[in-house]
């Protein structure tokens, strides 16, 4: 069997689908959300590499680095909040974080 | 004075009552300090009428005898585009004579009022009202521009306003001066349509200049209509006429404004200001001459008014009373002339009338002075012996008044008579049967009057209502009652003002009406309304014309009226009380003054007021400030109520709601291209 462009996107799709589910069913720990994001990332990540390989343009691969570098950096923060926040609220518990209202 | 009139001597006639009004109603008052006291205040307030009386009178001279005229304006106040607001001057017969007469009136006014208000604590504010009203009568009279006439016009209607309410702490009073008020903004409504038609088609506000374009104007309809741009302007200016001189249906204001002090009856609400409307339509006659549609109008509402307000005299017992409604049908004999395009004899009845009408008001105040302020000629009666100067005066007053033979009133009412004979104008026949009929009324009324007051038995110690307010002994208190003269300068003025009441129609009729006097001031159409110049075919010098008026059906009414006063007041006093059972509807309808004043209360004023609330309540409460206003911000709160209760806080909704989002922002613009084709096809 032939890998196809269609796999590679269908693939994205599903863990692009997988991360939006994490983020908004997931009740309890913000650690998943981050994780979440992250994979949601790395989604577009396939698609790009995909796109990069079958249309052999290297720009695709090129901005991969670029998602990953901004990915690490915001993951950092993202972890960085956390903490803070978990010592402030002793909690990570998604249900009780409803602050983020006017 | 020379030959000329000069601007400066003009000036000083309305200036000096001006300035006296100041002094007395800033420095005489608490407003001003008190600085002046009494006696302070009234000598400069009738040194500034007596300035300005003797001024009139050399104006007159020079006006009458040397023939100088004055016709200039003094300052330009702004001009509005094309439209220039000036103030200024005209002076020639008419404005001479009027001066005259207000100056007099006005002096003999204040003289008066030293006794009358003695003790009446407004006693400076008084006198600095009376001096205004000087003031703004003589700009109304002297104007030689719309403007200024209509700037007096409204100055003496916030006068007669004050004075009304002079004592304000009378319901009744406030009530009154609130009428007069509200009935005279009628009035002016109309006068300001008019000569804003005026300025808007003619393009000034100078008499002069309006009265050389009068020509052109006539030629022209009112717009979308089949009336005469010239009859709209007319019968407008005729409203406000029809306002300030009292006239049928805005007459109601002016029985009531006799809550006021009696001086200003006699000044404002009798002699001058009443006047003003039939001073400014014979001022704007060369306009009237162009509308018979408008001089019908005239003199169908001046001979209702003549009529049925003398009818009204007959039943009222209060003594100002009588006398208001007198000068109601007498300023209805006024417009009845003006409508018959006399308007020489108009502004002639004016003149005689403010005589004897100041008289008979003087007189009526000094009647109430003498019996203690009581004003119901059912309590008064052989006050002959105890007042004989007020007694001889109001007795030549009413003889004036009912057009007795060589006295004022018989030149300028038979005139009248004659004049309304002679008009052609559709409604002259019915103007000449009131005026007729109105001689009969009119010396019904007054000597009933006459007769209750100084003849007959006395009646004034019976008064059930009489307020007790001096608590002295029984013996003191009767003698309390006795009825007493007035001092001398009450009576004064009463002789004084008798004089030209007795002789002032004899002296002028053959310069007013037929002379050269006038002659410029007053333009008729001879050819269209012959009736002064049939009046002039007629007259042979005033001793003929009393002659001849002995023989004429007025005098015989006249002495009817007499004669039938006497005998149901005098002789038969059980009589009229019978008649008034008989005729029980009639003397309701009377004693209600034809309900116009039941119909203003109830249906003008609770409509308007029905109307306000209306308004108030639906259209300002409900919609503006329910729907608009407060519904805005409901409106908002609602929203943001519901759109708060998506805001949870929770980071799962807003991902969900951006998923959402994009979700449907790509599906719609996946499948737009293809919706679009699908709608192309």
């Amino acid at each position: 069997m032939m890998l196809t462009l269609g796999h590679f996107l269908t693939l994205g799709a599903m863990l692009f689908a997988l991360s939006v589910i994490g983020i908004f069913l997931n009740r309890k720990n913000l650690i998943i959300i981050l994780m979440a994001i992250e994979l949601m990332l790395l989604a577009v990540n396939m698609n790009f590499v995909a796109f990069s390989y079958y249309l052999n343009d290297l720009a695709g691969q090129v901005f991969v680095f670029f998602i990953l570098t901004v990915a690490a950096a915001e993951s950092a923060i993202g972890l960085a909040i956390l903490v803070l926040l978990f010592r402030n609220k002793a909690s990570i518990n998604v249900d009780e974080l409803n602050t983020l209202k006017g | 004075m020379s030959q000329t009139l000069s601007a400066a001597t003009l000036l000083a006639v309305p200036l000096a009552p001006l300035a006296g009004s100041l002094l007395a109603g800033i420095f005489g008052t608490t407003f001003g300090g008190n600085w002046i006291g009494r006696r302070l205040s009234h000598t400069l307030t009738i040194v500034g009428v007596l300035v300005a009386f003797i001024i009139s009178a050399m104006t007159l001279k020079s006006v009458a005898i040397d023939g100088a005229r004055f016709n200039e304006t003094l300052y330009t106040w702004m001009v509005v585009g094309g439209l220039k607001m000036e103030i200024g001057f005209l002076v020639d017969g008419l404005t001479a004579m009027m001066m005259c007469v207000v100056t007099f009136v006005s002096l003999m006014v204040h003289i008066y009022t030293i006794g009358y208000m003695e003790e009446d604590e407004g006693y400076n504010r008084f006198f600095a009202y009376i001096s205004l009203f000087t003031f703004s009568m003589l700009m109304l009279v002297m104007s030689n521009n719309m403007l200024q006439l209509f700037f007096g016009w409204e100055a003496v209607g916030l006068v007669s306003y004050l004075l009304i309410g002079f004592w304000f702490n009378k319901p009744t009073a406030i009530f009154a001066n609130m009428k007069a008020f509200l009935v005279n903004r009628v009035g002016d409504f109309g006068f300001i349509l008019g000569i804003g038609l005026l300025a808007a088609y003619a393009g000034t506000l100078n008499y002069t200049e309006v009265f050389a374009k009068s020509g052109e104007i006539a030629k022209l309809g009112f717009p979308g209509t089949d009336w005469m741009l010239i009859t709209v302007i007319c019968i407008c200016l005729f409203i406000g006429a029809m306002g300030k001189s009292a006239q049928f249906p805005l007459h109601v204001w002016l029985p009531d404004s006799m809550e006021g002090p009696t001086p200003i009856s006699a000044l404002i609400h009798a002699a001058t200001m009443v006047t003003a409307g039939i001073f400014m339509v014979a001022r704007m006659s060369p306009l009237f001459e162009l509308s018979d549609t408008a001089l019908s109008f005239i003199m169908v509402i001046g001979a209702i008014t003549a009529l049925f307000m003398g009818f009204l005299g007959i039943i009222q017992n209060d003594i100002k009373r009588v006398v208001a409604y007198s000068t109601l049908s007498q300023l209805g004999y006024m417009t009845v002339a003006l409508g018959a395009s006399a308007y020489s004899v108009a502004v002639f009845h004016l003149m005689t009338h403010a005589f004897f009408k100041a008289l008979l008001f003087l007189a009526a105040g000094s009647v109430i002075m003498g019996v203690h302020h009581n004003q119901d000629i059912r309590w008064m009666g052989g006050l002959r012996k105890y007042m004989p100067i007020t007694w001889i005066t109001a007795l030549l007053g009413s003889l004036a008044l009912i057009g007795t033979p060589l006295f004022a009133g018989f030149y300028s009412k038979d005139s009248i008579i004659e004049a309304v004979h002679f008009s052609n104008l559709p409604g002259a026949g019915f103007a000449h049967f009131a005026v007729l009929a109105g001689v009969f009324v009119t010396a019904f009324y007054s000597f009933r009057m006459y007769f209750l007051v100084f003849h007959g038995k006395e009646r004034f110690d019976q008064n059930p209502d009489a307020h007790h307010d001096d608590h002295h002994g029984h013996d003191a208190h009767h003698a309390a009652h006795v009825p007493h003269e007035s001092p001398w300068v009450v009576t004064a003025p009463l002789v004084l003002l008798a004089i030209p009441s007795v002789v002032i129609g004899f002296m002028s009729i053959d310069a007013m009406l037929f002379g050269d006097f006038l002659k410029d001031a007053i333009i008729v159409n001879a050819a269209k309304h012959p009736a002064m110049a049939e009046l002039a075919k007629m007259f042979h010098g005033p001793v003929q014309m009393a002659l001849h008026g002995l023989m004429t059906a007025p005098f015989w009414l006249a002495l009817a009226g007499v004669v039938s006063a006497y005998y149901m007041y005098m002789i038969n006093p059980a009589l009229p009380a019978a008649i008034k059972r008989r005729v029980e509807p009639l003397y309701t309808l009377l004693e209600n003054k034809y309900y116009m004043d039941w119909f203003n209360e109830n249906v003008l004023a609770r409509g308007a007021r029905g109307l306000g609330i209306g308004l108030w309540k639906g259209g300002d409460e409900k919609l503006i400030d329910g729907a608009l206003v407060n519904g805005s911000w409901k409106l908002v709160g609602w929203v943001s109520g519901v759109v708060r209760k998506v805001q949870t806080g929770y980071i799962y909704h807003y991902a969900l709601a951006m998923i959402v989002g994009i979700f449907i922002l790509v599906s719609y613009f996946s499948t737009w291209p293809m919706i679009k084709e699908l709608l192309s096809k």
